[in-house]
């Protein structure tokens, strides 16, 4: 039986990611998942929830259960902060025994992190990637202490044929984004983020790799401001990166 | 010694933090958490959590009956020939302790490590009134010699290194100090020894009250709480009221889990039970002794579900041991006693959040505090009901733009509530962002904005994936915009139609 994803973009992926929901699409339809994007979707919430406006985030999460509630098989998406809040808050946002809690429980119980989604339901390590460099990982916070990724995603880099995985320092510090913590204390914010910033660019790696939109974001900006000579990729994208022939004369993977 | 601090602007303070903070609390923080995990490793990580669970478990039925607890220990300390004074709020507690101090002529007053007597400002209040105060723990003492106040909670003096330390000594004692931590201890102990025996009262607080007993717990590494206890002749601990453990059993649950967590230590190099007084004035020890137990608004904060859980802190400092956010500002800027992340849900909730509103929001919610907490306090979940609390109240807790950040958000989340809105606003700053836009970043964006573009650029706002995803799926799904490009097509090519037939014909 074919399994089926529903295509959760989140709002960070969509406007500023859209390359790795592009690769999200390849690496599951290249292990034979089939690929649906509810129309309309928007944003699931969350930044409100986080920011004391906890009211504010039940319009849209009503409006992500009418997008997402009707339809069928797994809702995936490409960060744990997103699907951590679908699935640990919503049924909160509405009352008990009401319609909308109901289906909201439903809805949730079958949405997943990608990485979560890989590992854990497809039990995949090894998607057939091909990525020769020297490649550090960031461990963000909502896939570590809300759903205990903590070896999976490495499992996952280590199954990409040619990378080389090196440690990074502090791995699993927060990399100071904090979603509105960043406008509300820029300053501190920054501070974390430079610090992140000094331990990948002393890691030695040619490519820093998040499986997180919103730490991407964040490191990705500090790369650049830093000028320093360090991609940051969404672990998705590395492993939608595929054999372009370099692979003949290496020995296979 | 700040006794009730005006609005505490965490973001003004953490704009002009002293260069040296960050490394020096780094450095101390960074040796703290690699003992306490060797401690934990040793002790078992499964083991840990379990015992870290029931922690949790004991310490919260101990608060769920708190009134019964404190009569039991009420009872047990005065047959042990203690008294009991209650302190609703922290002037109360104030003036427990200087009567006490005026009835017995007190002239000088040596004290052990306290956060509750921090908490109630009770040095300034004593000095006030003419009774010198001496702080006796090594921390303490260095934070008092240079006017300072804590800056963690086991570790006062964690912000200073130890040249600011040597230099301090050489300019108030008047001591060639080299910087090396024994030989600093040594000069202060030193010091200390005399003023222990001339001491007409000791003060402490306490780490935990055993009901069954009567007994009071100090859990300290110098022996400077047992000298305040038992040599001046009149003794006064401030313990806070939640501090209370039913009976031994849970004290060795307790002092399993707070000197491993707090520095990695099996155990502390002190640990004093104390069970009353001494009979007998012949023997060495004081003869008056007062457990002067402190609400000052514990009790209200008993009565929230989620809240309450804030209690069941046993004061170990590892929260902000492991915090990104105190790592890089240190203990001063959260502006009263208590700081990181136990700070920022404790003081709103004694303060109040019209002065320390600021305070839930400084933090990534990362959620390592939760992690490390030897209690499992839900510190995040916390940290999300104040944040609440704080904007609900309009109490302007995060500065004056807040009704209209309020009404800014209730709009979005309409907005966010419609896919077609939610479309047109993506599609609207692609347009807007085209002035700020430089190889596809956005390096400098006007206020509010600039909050985010001052630290590092944000990423062009993109939204071609849809796009991409239509493109992809031509055919299979008919939107307007395909239907209307198709129409347009269609009228296209009957134009080149009817302009080929026009050209053939003429």
């Amino acid at each position: 039986m074919t399994i089926r994803v529903q295509l959760f973009n989140t709002c960070l992926g969509e406007n500023f990611y859209p390359g790795v929901l592009r690769d999200m699409v390849a690496v599951l339809e290249r292990l034979g998942v089939e690929c649906r994007m509810p129309e309309g979707q928007t944003c699931c919430g969350q930044p409100f929830y986080n920011s004391g406006l906890q009211q504010c985030a039940r319009p849209p999460a009503r409006h992500w259960l009418r997008v997402f509630g009707g339809t069928d098989g797994y809702i995936v998406a490409p960060s744990a902060s997103c699907v951590g809040f679908v699935r640990r808050r919503y049924e909160g946002l509405f009352p008990e025994g009401s319609p909308e809690h109901t289906a909201v429980q439903e809805a949730a119980a079958r949405t997943y992190e990608f990485t979560e989604f890989l590992t854990r339901v497809l039990q995949v390590t090894e998607v057939g990637a091909w990525f020769p460099h020297r490649v550090t990982y960031h461990t963000s916070c909502h896939l570590l202490r809300e759903f205990g990724l903590r070896n999976e995603p490495k499992q996952l880099l280590r199954g990409v044929g040619g990378l080389e995985l090196v440690p990074l320092t502090d791995e699993e510090t927060c990399c100071g984004f904090g979603g509105s913590f960043s406008v509300i204390f820029p300053e501190v914010s920054k501070q974390i983020m430079e610090k992140k910033i000094q331990a990948i660019d002393n890691s030695g790696a040619e490519v820093v790799v998040a499986a997180e939109t919103g730490c991407l974001m964040n490191i990705h900006g500090g790369l650049h401001k830093a000028q320093a000579p360090v991609r940051a990729m969404h672990l998705i994208q590395v492993l939608a990166q595929e054999d372009r022939g370099q692979r003949q004369g290496n020995g296979g993977r | 010694m700040k006794t009730s601090p005006g609005k505490i602007h965490f973001r003004r303070n953490t704009q002009n933090i002293p260069a040296r903070i960050p490394g020096a609390v780094q450095s101390a923080t960074k040796r703290f958490l690699a003992l306490r995990d060797a401690a934990v490793n040793e002790y078992g990580a499964e083991h840990w959590q379990e015992l870290r669970q029931i922690g949790h478990d004991l310490r919260l039925h101990t608060l769920e009956h708190l009134d019964t607890y404190l009569e039991v220990l009420e009872k047990n300390v005065e047959s042990a020939g203690g008294q009991v004074q209650w302190a609703r709020t922290a002037e109360e507690a104030r003036n427990i302790v200087r009567e006490i101090a005026q009835r017995r002529n007190v002239r000088r007053v040596v004290k052990a490590k306290s956060m509750a007597t921090e908490e109630i400002g009770l040095n300034k209040d004593l000095q006030s009134a003419g009774i010198s105060v001496l702080e006796t723990d090594l921390g303490e003492f260095i934070v008092q010699l240079a006017g300072d106040s804590p800056s963690h909670i086991t570790g006062p003096a964690l912000h200073l290194r130890k040249e600011d330390i040597a230099e301090l000594f050489h300019a108030r004692l008047g001591v060639v100090a080299p910087p090396d931590a024994e030989q600093l201890s040594r000069i202060a102990a030193a010091r200390l020894r005399h003023e222990f025996l001339v001491a007409d009262m000791g003060i402490s607080g306490g780490n935990f009250l055993v009901a069954d007993t009567g007994t009071l717990v100090l859990v300290t590494n110098e022996g400077n709480g047992r000298m305040c206890a038992t040599l001046p002749p009149v003794y006064v601990a401030v313990v806070g009221i939640e501090k209370i453990i039913p009976d031994w059993q849970s004290l060795a649950v307790m002092l399993t889990l707070l000197p491993r967590n707090a520095t990695g230590q099996k155990m502390t190099a002190y640990i004093s039970l104390i069970g009353g007084v001494n009979a007998a004035s012949t023997e060495d020890g004081a003869t008056e002794f007062h457990l002067v137990l402190l609400d000052n608004g514990r009790s209200e904060i008993l009565r929230h579900r989620i809240l309450r859980e804030t209690l069941l802190c046993i004061r170990c400092g590892a929260c902000l041991n492991i915090c990104p956010v105190y790592n890089n500002v240190g203990g001063h800027v959260y502006g009263w006693v208590y700081s990181g992340p136990i700070g920022a849900i404790l003081t709103p909730q004694l303060l109040g959040l019209r002065k320390a509103g600021e305070l839930p929001f400084a933090s990534t919610l990362c959620g390592a505090c939760n992690d490390i907490c030897p209690v499992k306090i839900p510190i995040t979940e916390i940290l999300l009901c104040l944040r609440q609390r704080a904007l609900e109240s309009a109490t302007g807790a995060i500065g004056s733009q807040q009704t209209m950040l309020r009404l800014g958000a209730q709009a979005t989340a309409l907005a966010l509530a419609s896919s077609r809105l939610y479309g047109w606003g993506a599609q609207a700053l692609r347009v807007i962002q085209l002035p700020f836009l430089r190889n596809g970043w956005l390096p400098r964006l006007p206020p509010p904005l600039n909050r985010w573009t001052n630290s590092r650029p944000l990423p062009a706002f993109r939204t071609d994936f849809r796009k991409w995803w239509r493109h992809r799926n031509h055919g299979s799904s008919k939107t307007w915009r395909t239907r209307a490009r198709s129409i347009v097509n269609k009228a296209d090519q009957a134009a080149s139609a009817l302009r080929a037939w026009y050209r053939r014909r003429t």
